[in-house]
């Protein structure tokens, strides 16, 4: 048991902690929520940066065009950018954790060549076409077909909550190239460009009031063959590569982020009084404790990922149960300090991020999904309905 | 970093596990519930030749010369193994207690407010008071017991006695008292993390085999989810201790004993659930590990202190 880091990772924090000090002043103003154009020219020119920095795909492989770097650096890494108050990674998000560690772990020399380095340069924005309206939890009833002709895939479907639809670039899609197997079996991986004929784009309208996603139509979109990563057939195994990564490292920056919010949360309470509360200042020291060990949990799976060489284990559903119902109840928590008055305005900050915070037990998997996997596959209990 | 356990700490714990097993079996745990909670002296000094008590004097003072770390997977397999007595004081007071660090000697926990557990066993009283400790011993504790008058113990495994006001009993002043106190509070939670994990496996093991409706009740969701959710409460609060165990920071085992203190309670409630009737009875050990989570969750740092001190560390 060692939370020490080695003089090696101390000299990468120095220096990384050097750098976000040079460049985050000279950044542009963040954009409007609303204002995808902005929001993609902003999240594209901060992945710039960093990739002329060296900071670009840090823990993928170095043959992959990444920095190679360890588990532990890129911890480092996402701790020090947040608590600099650095960019998220915003639009690049699917390109950089989904799919491109997937092209990066299945796709071939050509499709590694091709699609892997304008995601760390920042050229190309990813979304990610997996959902349906009837295959959501039970992702592996996708009906959204692909029909051999020559050498395209002719594909036809509907697909939703697809982040960042509308400034995309490419589509990792996953489609349904043999109906008559077994529902596992007979899925494919593609990558799809968004501006093919027969892409159709519908926002769709959060409760929180902004276009996080959106439907997609897809009517006939003709996809080459050597667009497909892995076999034919194979794309559920593929998935379950890229959903590992989702699970495993997606987070970190976002509880450093929760602990920042914490920390003005208790700021707030002693300055307009609401810390005189005492059931409120303790449930505030209960969500300490709570992203405290939220963080020793990373450090922990972390460790765990290093040891077996990278591969995130299932210590990231637990990790994802956990976290998004305490972030639920850091908000909830936020409504309490703002007051009766200020928890119902807007404009006072985390009242948006009151309503975001609903999705947290839904997206990446449900938390009933979730207590599932660590039912069945960790405590091995029997598989049932 | 590498957070995980060493070879040596797995081995330690490998080996505490294994003398537990050998001499302290469900068996020997229920005769020593039906006794009235005996710690039984015999067991308390082959602990204390395990080196259990003088595991973190140095070496020169004729300990094992290990860190918090170490004592918090041994006190882990302790809560685990439902071992009765006043184990984190006895520890804490190896080096000052003649007899402790060997296992001759067994040094009690009395705080104000609460009652004091194994008293009439005990050869020293560590009373903590506030940010301050100290040491009864002789013929004042000879008093205190004496005027002191026992309680039915909610917990089969830890007789109580309500003392009368410590306050006027001198001692032996320990120095950093505030330190007792937080080593104290964290071997607790270990303990609590121990426990909780044998709850956990309990109910897992009672899922997979009771048939109801022609199929385990494992593969309903309902009780899935309960087990899941217990696991998640022990390894977040797992991950809390060992984390506080390696940086002693006193907010982080103010985090992690009410984590762990959560965790014992909440999964043995969930065991008992999973249970079903069964888990209502004396015969089961479900609520051994309920009662006796509830008196640790009271001792050396309660939930309200916990959460204060947590408060107070935000900006």
């Amino acid at each position: 048991m060692d939370l020490a880091y080695t003089d090696e990772e101390e000299e990468f924090r120095a220096r990384l902690r050097e750098w976000l000090t040079s460049v985050l002043p000279g950044l542009p103003e963040k954009p409007d929520p609303g204002d995808w154009p902005g929001r993609r020219a902003y999240d594209t020119g901060w992945q710039r940066l960093l990739h002329d920095a060296g900071y670009a795909g840090l823990n993928w492989p170095a043959d992959a065009g990444g920095r190679g770097a360890t588990p532990t650096q890129h911890l480092i890494f996402l701790e020090e950018t947040e608590r600099a108050g650095a960019p998220y990674v915003g639009a690049n998000f699917v390109g950089l954790l989904h799919a491109g560690p997937t092209i990066a772990a299945e796709g071939t020399a050509a499709q590694r060549a091709r699609w892997l380095p304008p995601v760390l340069r920042g050229d190309e924005i990813w979304c990610q076409g997996f959902s349906e309206p009837d295959a959501g939890s039970d992702l592996a009833s996708l009906r959204t077909r692909a029909v051999r002709d020559g050498d395209d895939y002719v594909v036809s479907g509907q697909k939703i909550w697809t982040s960042h639809a509308e400034v995309a670039d490419w589509c990792e899609l996953l489609v349904r190239t043999d109906p008559a197997a077994p529902k596992h079996r007979g899925i494919s991986w593609l990558a799809m460009r968004m501006d093919a004929p027969g892409v159709t784009v519908r926002p769709l309208r959060t409760l929180a009031g902004s276009t996080e996603f959106a439907e997609m139509f897809l009517d006939e979109v003709r996809v080459p063959v050597s667009h497909r990563v892995g076999a034919e057939n194979d794309g559920w195994r593929v998935t379950m590569v890229t959903l590992s990564f989702e699970r495993g490292t997606a987070f970190v920056g976002e509880v450093v982020a929760c602990r920042r919010t914490l920390d003005a949360l208790a700021a707030e309470a002693r300055h307009n009084g609401r810390w005189d509360d005492t059931v409120l200042r303790r449930r505030l020291g209960r969500l300490n404790a709570e992203f405290r060990a939220l963080w020793r949990l990373t450090q922990w799976n972390v460790s765990e990922a290093q040891s077996t060489g990278g591969v995130p284990g299932t210590g990231g559903s637990v990790f994802k149960l956990r976290y998004s119902h305490a972030r639920q109840e850091l908000y909830e928590a936020a409504a309490e300090v703002l007051g009766a008055g200020d928890a119902l305005d807007l404009d006072r900050e985390w009242v948006l991020d009151r309503l975001s915070s609903l999705s947290y037990t839904i997206a990446a998997g449900t938390s009933q999904i979730q207590r599932n996997i660590v039912a069945e596959r960790i405590l091995g209990l029997p598989k049932g309905r | 970093m590498d957070f995980r356990l060493t070879e040596d700490q797995r081995a330690l714990r490998a080996g505490i596990r294994e003398l537990l097993a050998g001499r302290f079996d469900r068996d020997r745990m229920r005769a020593a519930l039906d006794g009235g909670g005996d710690i039984g002296r015999e067991l308390w000094r082959e602990l204390g030749t395990a080196g259990l008590f003088a595991l973190r004097l140095p070496e020169t003072a004729g300990g094992v010369g290990l860190g918090l770390p170490e004592s918090v997977l041994a006190f882990d397999e302790i809560g685990r193994a439902l071992l009765p007595g006043p184990l984190a004081a006895t520890q804490l007071a190896a080096g000052v207690v003649k007899g402790a660090a060997e296992g001759e000697a067994v040094v009690a926990l009395a705080e104000a407010g609460r009652p004091v557990g194994h008293l009439a066993q005990a050869d020293a009283l560590l009373v903590l008071d506030g940010d301050r400790a100290r040491l009864l011993t002789g013929g004042v504790l000879r008093q205190v017991a004496g005027e002191a008058r026992p309680v039915r113990s909610l917990d089969p495994g830890t007789p109580l006695w309500r003392v009368p006001d410590l306050a006027a009993y001198d001692g032996e002043p320990l120095p950093n008292g505030a330190r007792v106190r937080r080593e104290g509070a964290l071997l607790t939670a270990a303990e609590q993390l121990g426990s909780a994990a044998r709850s956990l496996e309990s109910a897992v093991q009672h899922a997979g085999q009771r048939e109801q409706f022609g199929t385990p009740i494992g593969a309903f969701q309902a009780v899935k989810h309960l087990c899941a959710g217990m696991l998640v409460r022990a390894e977040t609060a797992r991950t809390a201790v060992y984390a506080a165990a390696v940086t002693a920071d006193p907010v982080e085992i103010a985090g992690a004993k009410l984590l762990a203190d959560d965790a014992a309670v909440g999964n043995a409630r969930d065991c008992l659930q999973v249970h079903g009737g069964m888990g209502f009875t004396w015969e089961a050990d479900v609520h051994l590990h309920l009662k006796r989570a509830w008196l640790r969750a009271g001792q050396w740092l309660t939930a309200a202190d916990a959460q204060e001190a947590l408060a107070a560390d935000l900006a």
